[in-house]
């Protein structure tokens, strides 16, 4: 918190419990430090007495938006409320703790969670991604995992604005520098540009471990007299009032500069963290443990010790300091990272500092658990905290924030891309098509990312079965006997402002798909959904409709959320960002040996397009590049998308495709080109009788985003056994081409034929051309 | 469908059983990432892995030496130069000068080390282009008269994966001329230097030809399934080429 001054500084130094209760007219800047009168009003009333400084500073940060999620607590219960007990049965953990568990079997379990670092990378792209990647993976470890990869979805500006590529290259090195240097291999993610993130950028990060699970561990803090230890990096003034100030207010341009609040990573020290903190685990040294993330040891620290059954006392001089200037106050809400708490038992401590000096790494005992119920902290001896930790932790304030659907709604609903300005001169002709086709690839959504992904380590770890530009991450995690997890994200702000009832559906619906792409079986769901403020009524109307439609729709394909992350306040003025929920899917493979590659790889085998495909062009990639946002966003089918998995997933393990890749932005003509592009192998492909059979005309079949759909490639040997599953199954499949190896084209017979250098050079240049 | 499956368990090793007496070590430090990958490349290969701590002060009997990629001590300094001062460190460097001749490959950040420690000539520096790069990379095998390349024909192309920040390989003229006369360049970039690399060179190996250093990954091309374009294995060859060293073949 840059803003306090040095005054208020020594306040805190001097402000004891004893203190606040004998100067209860003291005036402290709750205001500042982002409370709201009312919450503070609720802080008096919960201690009976003024706070003190530190008091004020743990309730400020705990309480904000990022750590209490005030503004979305009472929409996300559905979340646990529609589930039924066949979606729990797999779930170990749930929604609460650092990030859920699903069990894999064969005694393995698997967590993963995705997180936002929106702020902080806008402010400081290379720190804000950097330490996006750090916090996601200590919540992983923090479950008793090894992390074994992490994903990245991210939403920047214009392409072609010049601030987008400070974002860029700096949230891209960020991921790459912290990431790279953690041995985790970054297997997939998102790419979108788009204005309306100019201002806030996405910068999501997602990371899975793997467990056995006897290895699960919980943040907790119980056993009285158990010791209370800080372990890592040191507390230094970084990050100070990070959570509580960047992530609840909007940025405005009349405020000082926000600079110094972004934490700085050190991804060696963290990567030491992580083998430290396996080796405790193996040794059963810790009873519980906790990262320190948003709100340090103000969220560490009330966190253990509610979840506990007792209470908890420390003594903050204890803690080892990088700046020996910090207040207690700053102390407590510091964020630097690469920082852990644990509890461990007395007879474990001598075994636990051996762990310790093997790899390193600074401790330092803080207290112990305690059995008041309360947390006491205390400087030189003096008591400084003294709460009940569930009321900073916890019972935060809950708001119901109102909400309205948009006056502006309808009329956007209306406004379809068919027969609209933009939509004037649509490709026709082969030739326009054939241009259109081009230029869709060489556009900024739909280009290929390998700028980006050739900037993070996919190998490391040895366990990469498939990663992007795939349809899903998969990774080995048991070597004997290949049993293994596939990982997807995805997310469309367009969709989901145009309706984000069903927008946050397709974005549930398209991770599933391409899990189910990839040969997996989906089994849990992870989410960070970004809004802008939720003080805006029509903004709370989308997050509350997302959330609504995200858990209607996890309950229909029968898939739990585990865990995930509320980016509120992501608005430049009054203009928030695209309601963004970006969904990840989990799932499954028994033998990763199975899993689908998305590119076509034999010649001779038949291409096959699964479902049917409608007039969908509004919200759409093509609508996007005319200018065009407006109308229905497509028909959301999610019985249709889990026959769809289902037929993926059996071909997939009966040997009956050898690649699929799902249609989604796009349509059809970035399938067929990324399907192409990824071994070099063309196809000869006729679309005819498919645009014929479902009453559409090509340019509609091409790029049309109708859901439900995916092409395969089929072996001939397969193919009676592969059309009799579809028949069985009622589920429509044309067969539509033939891959051509020799011919090194994409050739749409009658149409035209692109050759692959020539898709390539569209589809390789743009980001190249852009960022250098 | 092809019959055999995409990802296979681990294919057997070259010639079995006695292969698994080569003990070969693989040392961590600090901020070394790709141990377990070259661990896991020699039990492929029928070998035994042995886990080395860049804190021991016995090489444990091992008979070959494998120091894996990574970021060592965060990279901080510069690649390699803090952890060229372990205490095991200086075992490798008396090993590989003896008589013995102890093989040891450095692979990314271990070729860092192996120059930082003076048992390789030249340096690395950033990348040219200042990214991190991932590629699958093609090298020309341009000397297979090493302990960890004989597996090899001379000229072969291999493709393995590529993955370093600081992979820029450096030295004065005159080191390069003489590395070039003594046939010690290794390997070579094929299809474009990757990162400003003086004379493409990928990798090298002292004049004795035990010890060999290289910056992309071979350790990460072991496996149908796992290494470049889903099937490459063509890593392979430097664990078979040690082995037969060791078992005296070559």
């Amino acid at each position: 918190m840059a803003e306090i001054s040095t005054e208020s500084a020594q306040k805190f130094n001097i402000d004891t419990v004893e203190n606040a209760a004998a100067t209860p007219d003291v005036e402290l800047p709750w205001a500042e430090l982002g409370l709201k009168q009312n919450e503070y009003d609720d802080v008096v009333k919960v201690l009976g007495r003024r706070p003190t400084g530190a008091e004020l500073a743990m309730y400020s940060v705990m309480w904000s938006e990022h750590c209490s999620y005030k503004s979305s607590k009472n929409h996300l219960r559905q979340f646990g409320e529609k589930v039924t007990e066949e979606m729990k049965k797999d779930m170990l953990v749930g929604i609460g703790e650092n990030a859920g568990v699903t069990n894999l079997g064969d005694g393995w379990a698997v967590t993963f969670k995705i997180e936002s670092h929106n702020s902080p990378s806008f402010v400081e792209p290379y720190q804000g991604a950097a330490t996006g990647i750090g916090g996601i993976v200590r919540d992983i470890i923090s479950m008793g995992a090894r992390p074994v990869a992490v994903m990245d979805p991210l939403r920047f500006g214009a392409i072609d604005h010049p601030d987008t590529a400070r974002v860029m290259h700096g949230a891209v090195a960020g991921i790459g520098g912290y990431g790279n240097s953690l041995g985790l291999p970054n297997i997939g993610g998102e790419m979108v540009f788009d204005p309306i993130y100019q201002g806030n950028p996405l910068v999501n990060a997602l990371a899975v471990g793997v467990m056995r699970h006897e290895d699960i561990r919980l943040a907790n803090a119980s056993g009285l007299g158990n010791k209370v230890v800080l372990f890592g990096a040191r507390t230094g003034g970084d990050g100070i009032g990070g959570a509580s100030v960047l992530a609840s207010e909007s940025f405005d341009s009349t405020k000082p500069s926000k600079r110094p609040a972004v934490q700085v990573g050190d991804p060696f020290a963290e990567k030491v963290l992580i083998e430290c903190c396996l080796e405790l685990f193996k040794g059963s040294l810790v009873e519980g443990i906790q990262d320190l993330g948003a709100a340090g040891i103000s969220c560490a620290t009330s966190e253990l010790a509610s979840n506990g059954d007792g209470g908890m006392e420390v003594e903050l001089t204890s803690v080892l300091l990088r700046d020996p200037t910090l207040t207690p106050g700053e102390i407590l809400m510091s964020e630097s990272q690469e920082r852990m708490m644990a509890v461990v038992s007395p007879e474990n401590v001598a075994a636990f500092e051996a762990v310790m000096d093997k790899w390193a790494v600074e401790y330092s005992w803080l207290g112990e658990v305690t059995g008041t119920g309360r947390l006491i902290i205390k400087w030189e001896g003096e008591v400084i905290v003294d709460v009940d930790p569930r009321t900073v932790a916890h019972d935060g304030p809950v708001y119901d924030r109102p909400y309205a659907r948009p006056e502006w709604q309808d009329a956007l609903q209306a406004d379809t891309f068919t027969g609209s300005v933009q939509d004037a001169g649509r490709p026709a002709t082969a030739e326009e098509l054939k241009a259109a086709v081009l230029e869709l690839m060489a556009s900024p959504n739909m280009c290929s990312k390998d700028w980006i992904t050739n900037q993070y380590d996919r190998y490391v770890g040895g366990n990469t079965a498939m990663a992007f530009p795939d349809d899903a991450g998969v990774i080995r995690v048991d070597e004997e006997t290949g049993l293994g997890v596939a990982l997807a994200t995805d997310a469309n702000g367009r969709y989901t402002f145009l309706d984000p009832y069903h927008g946050a559906q397709l974005a549930l619906a398209e991770a599933y798909r391409n899990v189910a792409t990839s040969g997996a079986i989906p089994m849990a769901v992870s989410d960070c959904l970004n809004f802008g403020s939720p003080e805006d009524p029509n903004v709370m109307w989308q997050l509350a409709e997302a959330i609504r439609g995200l858990s209607d729709a996890c309950m229909e394909l029968g898939i739990p959320v585990t865990g995930g992350n509320v980016s509120l306040y992501n608005q430049t003025g009054t203009t928030p960002i695209h309601p963004t929920p970006v969904v990840a899917v989990l799932g499954k493979f028994d033998d990763v040996a199975r899993r689908t590659p998305s590119g076509w790889a034999e010649d001779g085998q038949a291409i096959y397009l699964l479902g049917t495909t409608a007039a969908e062009l509004d919200g759409s990639e093509w609508a996007n590049l005319r200018g065009h946002l407006g109308g229905a966003a497509p028909a959301v089918d999610l019985k249709r998308e889990r026959e769809l998995g289902e037929i993926l997933i059996n071909a997939s393990r009966d040997g009956m495709i050898d690649s699929a890749h799902d249609l989604s932005e796009g349509g059809l003509a970035a399938a067929l080109v990324e399907s192409s592009l990824r071994n070099n192998t063309g196809a000869r492909v006729a679309l005819d009788e498919v645009a014929a059979r479902d009453g559409v005309d090509i340019f509609t079949l091409l790029f049309s985003e109708t859901q439900g759909r995916a092409i395969v490639s089929v072996p001939r040997s397969e193919e009676v056994r592969f059309n009799d599953m579809c028949t069985a199954r009622h589920f429509p499949v044309s067969r539509i081409g033939v891959v051509d190896a020799a011919g090194g084209a994409l050739d749409l017979q009658g149409l035209f034929s692109a050759p692959l250098d020539q898709l390539r050079e569209a589809h390789e240049g743009t980001l190249t051309k852009h960022f250098g | 469908m092809t019959e055999t499956p995409l990802i296979g368990s681990y294919p057997s090793g070259p010639a079995g059983a006695p292969l698994a007496g080569a003990r070969i070590g693989v040392v961590t430090f600090p901020g070394t990432l790709d141990d377990r990958d070259a661990a896991r490349a020699v039990r492929v290969s029928g070998a035994t892995a042995v886990e080395l701590w860049h804190a021991d002060t016995e090489l444990a009997d091992v008979d070959a030496v494998i120091i894996p990629g990574g970021f060592s001590y965060g990279d901080y300094l510069r690649a390699g130069a803090i952890s060229r001062f372990a205490p095991l460190m200086g075992k490798i460097v008396d090993a590989a000068n003896s008589d013995a001749k102890l093989p040891v490959l450095g692979i990314c950040n271990g070729f860092q080390i192996l120059t930082e420690a003076h048992l390789l000539p030249g340096s690395m520096i950033k990348n040219d282009h200042l990214k991190f790069l991932c590629r699958d990379q093609v090298l020309r095998v341009e000397n297979n008269t090493t302990a960890w390349t004989n597996a090899y024909a001379a000229g072969q192309d291999i493709t393995v994966p590529l993955k370093n920040q600081d992979g820029q390989y450096i030295a004065d003229e005159k080191t390069l001329d003489a590395l070039e006369a003594e046939g010690l360049v290794t390997f070579r970039y094929m299809g474009g230097n990757p990162n400003g690399s003086r004379r493409d060179i990928a990798g090298i190996s002292n004049a004795a030809g035990n010890v060999v250093g290289l910056m992309p990954h071979p350790e990460h091309a072991v496996e149908t399934g796992y290494g470049p374009g889903h099937t490459g294995t063509d890593g392979l060859g430097f664990f078979a080429s040690v082995l037969n060293t060791l078992l005296g073949g070559k």
